[in-house]
């Protein structure tokens, strides 16, 4: 478990990148959800947590991909590939990321470090 | 509408075949491209591409398993557009894209795609290259290896893109461009000149405000000639100077071409069941007064639904408004973001960061309104300033 800012960093509507390897992105819903997914586009390098946040929807900055993200689905292209998500945990007024197991969808050119 | 030809099979024609079937076209649909790839992404071409960080594969446009039930003819030029037996202006059958093997393609509607071509210079001179297709980039790619000096002509992205490129393999860089600064058409001269100072960090040479005379060489290119005499040494040249609407397989036909494919603010042009998006159409801009070719990849990506939806209700729909044109570049590691149309005389200010940092979001204003927002690795003050682009300023 990663911990990522105290919940009052976060206020709602905002996003914070964590730069772990792949970086991760928490956004702060509206609604007051808290979700996580992998900070790096599918598509191509663009950061998501600098994206636009509208209701349970990231739009990435680079080319306006759409990332639904509670399931990290594509709504719009040109991704074309799901963005990994993570578990968002909160204790003690505390963010924490439970990093997934699954395997990362990393944009063509763009490695972690360890591979 | 049972049948629709799209002429082009680059973003912009693939874009709106996705666009007809997701509104519900069900008829047959047939994409002729001029070139034998499928439909590929060009803005990694002067990018990861060229640097080798991305494959061909990298480069697809449609993704795994997408099927859009459709009869691709790639590899084949259109050459004319007509009507089966035509009894006058508009009067006759259906229409039909004629194509450079001889045979032809009948359809009730017709999407132009077709893109652009670059502008050239050299004369055909081994060493001189234009960057518009994956061959271009291959060609240009396997110059560069081993190249000693590189000489641009024209200080756009797409030259501005191979620069860096070029300085990270070590090679001699020297910029060449008319205007009194770079990205002076896009980004007005203030900020273009204030972009000047990124390359020259990374040890470009960038001469403005000259024009090129001629390219010299006994049959490869060995040198650039300068108006004002001087001569620039040259082992590659890349010319970045534009390109011109694909339409010349247009002439003779009753599509009305100005600086493109004149069309209305929904895509339509003078002939009924005919649109046009991408690269080679000049849509009317409403806000602007003028007809207006925007070359960049979101308008080739967002409008061709727009162009889908003129087309599919014979003209009946009405368009959505225009979002704000959009274009990114990357150079050195910076991320460089413009959304909007900037004219000579608007009011520009720095908002974000500064211009000595390198990080910096700049606004345009003309009028009382926002009319364009800059950002030079700012991606997430862009992406809000850019909503406020059309709105009044002050207006939140």
């Amino acid at each position: 478990m990663i911990p990522a800012c105290p919940l009052s960093a976060l206020p709602r509507g905002e996003a914070l990148r964590i730069e772990t390897d792949p970086p991760i992105a928490v956004f702060h819903t509206e609604d007051g959800e808290l979700y996580a997914v992998d900070d790096t586009c599918t598509h191509q390098d663009a950061s998501l947590a600098d994206g636009w946040l509208e209701g349970c929807e990231v739009e990435c900055p680079l080319h306006a991909s759409r990332f639904d993200l509670r399931t990290g689905e594509v709504d719009a292209p040109p991704a074309k590939l799901p963005v990994r998500t993570h578990q968002v945990v909160v204790r003690d007024e505390t963010i924490y990321v439970v990093p997934s197991d699954l395997p990362p969808n990393l944009p063509p050119g763009v490695r972690t470090g360890s591979a | 509408m049972k049948s629709v030809a799209i002429v082009g099979a680059s973003l912009a024609g693939l874009s709106a075949a996705r666009a007809l079937r997701a509104q519900g076209f069900t008829g047959r649909l047939t994409i002729v491209g001029a070139e034998t790839h499928r439909p590929y992404d060009r803005p990694p071409l002067s990018k990861e591409f060229l640097t080798g960080r991305m494959t061909t594969a990298d480069l697809a446009l449609e993704g795994d398993g997408e099927d859009l039930d459709a009869q691709w003819r790639l590899g084949v030029a259109a050459t004319g557009l007509d009507r089966v037996g035509a009894t006058g202006p508009g009067r006759g059958g259906p229409l039909r894209v004629r194509l450079a093997d001889g045979s032809a393609v009948e359809a009730d509607g017709v999407v132009i795609a077709t893109g652009a071509v670059a502008r050239t210079l050299g004369g055909g001179l081994a060493g001189v290259h234009t960057l518009r297709t994956i061959e271009d980039a291959a060609a240009l790619r396997a110059d560069l290896d081993g190249a000693r000096r590189l000489v641009v002509i024209g200080a756009g992205f797409i030259g501005a893109e191979v620069a860096c490129v070029a300085r990270s393999l070590g090679i001699e860089v020297t910029i060449v461009e008319a205007a009194a600064a770079p990205f002076a058409r896009a980004l007005g001269p203030e900020m273009g000149a204030a972009l000047a100072g990124l390359h020259e960090d990374h040890g470009v040479r960038l001469i403005c405000g000259a024009a090129v005379r001629t390219l010299t060489g006994d049959g490869r290119v060995d040198g650039v000639l300068l108006e004002d005499g001087r001569r620039l040494d040259a082992d590659v040249v890349l010319v970045g100077i534009g390109a011109r609407p694909a339409v010349d397989w247009l002439d003779g036909s009753e599509v009305k071409i100005g600086d493109g494919v004149l069309c209305d603010s929904g895509g339509a042009t003078s002939v009924p069941g005919v649109v046009a998006v991408g690269d080679c159409a000049a849509w009317f801009d409403p806000a602007l007064g003028v007809h207006l070719r925007v070359e960049h990849w979101t308008g080739a990506a967002r409008r061709p639904a727009t162009a889908a939806r003129t087309l599919l209700s014979g003209g009946a729909a009405v368009p959505e408004p225009l979002a704000p044109p959009y274009l990114w570049s990357d150079q050195y590691g910076m991320r460089i973001q413009f959304a909007g149309h900037t004219m000579p005389g608007d009011e520009v200010s720095v908002e974000e960061g500064d211009l000595a940092s390198r990080s910096f979001l700049a606004v345009y204003r003309r009028e009382g309104r926002t009319v364009a927002v800059l950002g030079v690795d700012q991606p997430r003050s862009f992406t809000r300033w850019r909503r406020r682009v059309n709105e009044p300023v002050g207006a939140r």
